[in-house]
């Protein structure tokens, strides 16, 4: 069986044959190196820098075990750690069955993740209420400061980006300019000069004591650049789909929401799930860019704790940067199969 | 007399310079059957198009009903609940199933609730005979099944007035039969209707008038059995000699 499926697939010809050989070789020198570096040759217990200073030493994890509270929570004091811990379990908590078709309640949980959920999390977040310690923003860091971040710019720009793909399409002149401008004009922009302008322009503009949070400034900045692009992402969407259906929901009496609402959004968007979902990963791994505005985000704190003496190996860098790849790695391939998933399960239309 | 269920007056429509209506005029009464045949291109589509106002005319008048279209978008609305549409490519909506299709206007336009827009649903596709297939999707089945549904997805609407816009011209042949037939026990029923078609034997059954358009224009308007047998314009004889 194996060996027969071996010939036809791996070895049916003196050219596979070769191809099969070189890529196996590939995978043996790049993935020995890998399994080297992090297990045969990494040092896995230590208290300080001193563990890992042995020559020939891969990677340095007790770094990672020392600092790992500092990549999560950043500089988020550690007895009012429970309340991110808390805002973690809840998020997951209603996450996991909002992402289950068929789950009973379903409706629910997504309501609870979009309406209260955001408002629990900016109350416990930051504090000053209840009894609750005040917490700044400056003191955010780590994984959290990447989930606000990404988690806002995701589900700001999908509606924001859904009006304003169908504005563009619009019959009104003036709607329809509004929308074209605003579009043109945030995906013209870098990211990196939008939220340099959010961080040191949009103060100058501001009346005198008018202080709007720089994180804030940052969750708009990426928002409405986000939602530039998801427009576009929409309206291919709203493109490919033949105007039949536009008539088909007119000539029943539909309006235009709910024409909108009911017949031409749910094709649109299922059509152009592979777009909008690289455009959330784009997004997830462009959070790492609040760095340059003095924002501590997953990447920013591992960089930062490199400047730790205590920790100063030749391995520091090399382990923080794998950690950082990794994590964000998990996140997007998590988001990448889910919206496989879901492109397989919305896929009703039979041939076609 | 009642009033008609369409008035046409001096109708005229342009697509930007080309003047695609000439001066339509046209009344339509209840209860009445008039098939419009005419070489692709001279109009025929247009002209019922503009009926629900899925295209916009520029001179003259259309009431519907009794109610003027014009910008008004109230008046736009209250027409497009009286009157059906069939299109030639179904444009059934395939991110819903056949019941789904039929029920979506009826309980969200005229606010039926769910129970009571299923049950009209079912009845309608167990008169258009595919009441088995109605929790399949539309790309589930045939282009007949199709374009069957679609006219039951119309009538669920209990429509004044049905437009047909060329149903069967997607159709393969051995398909034809089956919406025709359905077309057929529609008129019997008395509903008025207007068709664009090229199906001569259906004209002959069912109209009460045949309308030939070209460029524009009403050529001839006559009942079937004048229309066929003696044909007046010369344009109507060699359009008729082409396709029968």
């Amino acid at each position: 069986m194996m060996l027969n499926w071996m010939r036809a697939n791996l070895f049916s010809s003196w050219g596979n044959s070769l191809l099969t050989l070189i890529s196996l070789w590939l995978v043996w020198v790049i993935g020995s190196g890998i399994v080297e570096w992090a297990l045969i040759d990494a040092i896995f217990t230590g208290d300080n820098r001193e563990a890992c200073l042995v020559p020939g030493a891969g990677a340095c994890w007790p770094y990672v075990g020392a600092k790992w509270n500092q990549f999560i929570y950043g500089r988020y004091p550690l007895e009012s750690q429970w309340r991110v811990d808390l805002i973690f379990a809840m998020g997951a908590g209603a996450l996991i069955p909002s992402m289950i078709e068929g789950m009973r309640g379903r409706r629910w949980f997504v309501l609870f993740l979009l309406l209260p959920f955001p408002v629990i999390t900016y109350v416990l977040l930051t504090g000053g209420m209840f009894g609750l310690a005040e917490i700044s923003s400056d003191l955010w860091g780590g994984l959290v400061v990447t989930l606000i971040v990404a988690v806002t710019g995701i589900v700001a720009s999908l509606p924001l980006g859904i009006l304003l793909a169908l504005g563009r399409q619009s019959d009104l002149p003036l709607i329809k300019a509004i929308c074209v401008v605003f579009i043109e004009f945030w995906r013209g922009v870098p990211l990196i000069t939008v939220l340099f302008m959010a961080s040191v322009m949009l103060p100058l503009f501001l009346p005198d004591g008018v202080v709007i949070d720089k994180l804030l400034r940052c969750l708009i900045g990426v928002a409405l650049f986000s939602s530039a692009y998801m427009a576009e992402v929409v309206r291919g969407g709203l493109q490919a789909l033949p105007k039949g259906q536009t008539e088909g929901a007119q000539a029943l009496g539909l309006s235009y929401w709910q024409s909108m609402r009911l017949i031409i959004l749910p094709q649109a968007l299922r059509l152009v799930i592979p777009g909008i979902v690289n455009t959330f990963i784009g997004l997830f791994k462009d959070t790492t860019l609040v760095l340059i505005i003095g924002l501590f985000d997953l990447l920013g704190i591992i960089q930062l704790t490199f400047t730790d003496a205590g920790w100063s190996t030749p391995q520091t860098h090399n382990t923080g940067y794998v950690v950082a790849a990794f994590i964000f790695w998990i996140f997007c391939f998590a988001m990448s199969r889910y919206s496989q998933r879901m492109e397989k399960r919305l896929d009703v239309t039979g041939e076609r | 007399m009642t009033t008609p269920m369409v008035q046409i007056k001096n109708m005229h429509k342009y697509y930007g310079d080309f003047h695609v209506l000439r001066g339509i005029d046209l009344d339509v009464a209840q209860g009445e059957r008039i098939v419009i045949c005419g070489p692709s291109g001279s109009g025929k589509s247009t002209l019922i198009r503009c009926l629900n106002r899925l295209e916009v005319h520029q001179k003259g008048d259309i009431t519907v009903d009794g109610i003027t279209l014009n910008d008004d978008v109230k008046n736009i609305d209250e027409v497009r609940r009286e009157v059906g549409m069939v299109f030639q490519h179904f444009n059934l909506f395939p991110h819903l199933t056949i019941l789904e299709n039929c029920t979506l206007a009826p309980i969200f336009v005229r606010h039926m609730p769910k129970k009571d827009a299923e049950e009209r649903a079912m009845e309608y596709l167990t008169r258009v005979r595919i009441p088995d297939q109605a929790h399949k999707y539309p790309g589930e089945l045939s282009g007949g099944q199709q374009q069957r549904v679609a006219i039951a997805r119309a009538l669920c609407m209990m429509p004044k007035l049905m437009l047909f816009d060329e149903p069967t011209s997607a159709l393969d042949p051995e398909m034809i039969k089956e919406v025709l037939e359905v077309m057929v026990e529609l008129a019997e029923d008395g509903m008025t209707m207007l068709c664009v078609t090229h199906e001569m034997g259906f004209a002959r059954q069912v109209a009460d008038r045949v309308i030939f358009m070209d460029e524009g224009e009403i050529v001839e308007m006559a009942p079937p059995v004048e229309f066929f047998d003696n044909p007046r314009s010369e344009r109507t004889k060699a359009f008729l000699g082409q396709i029968m």
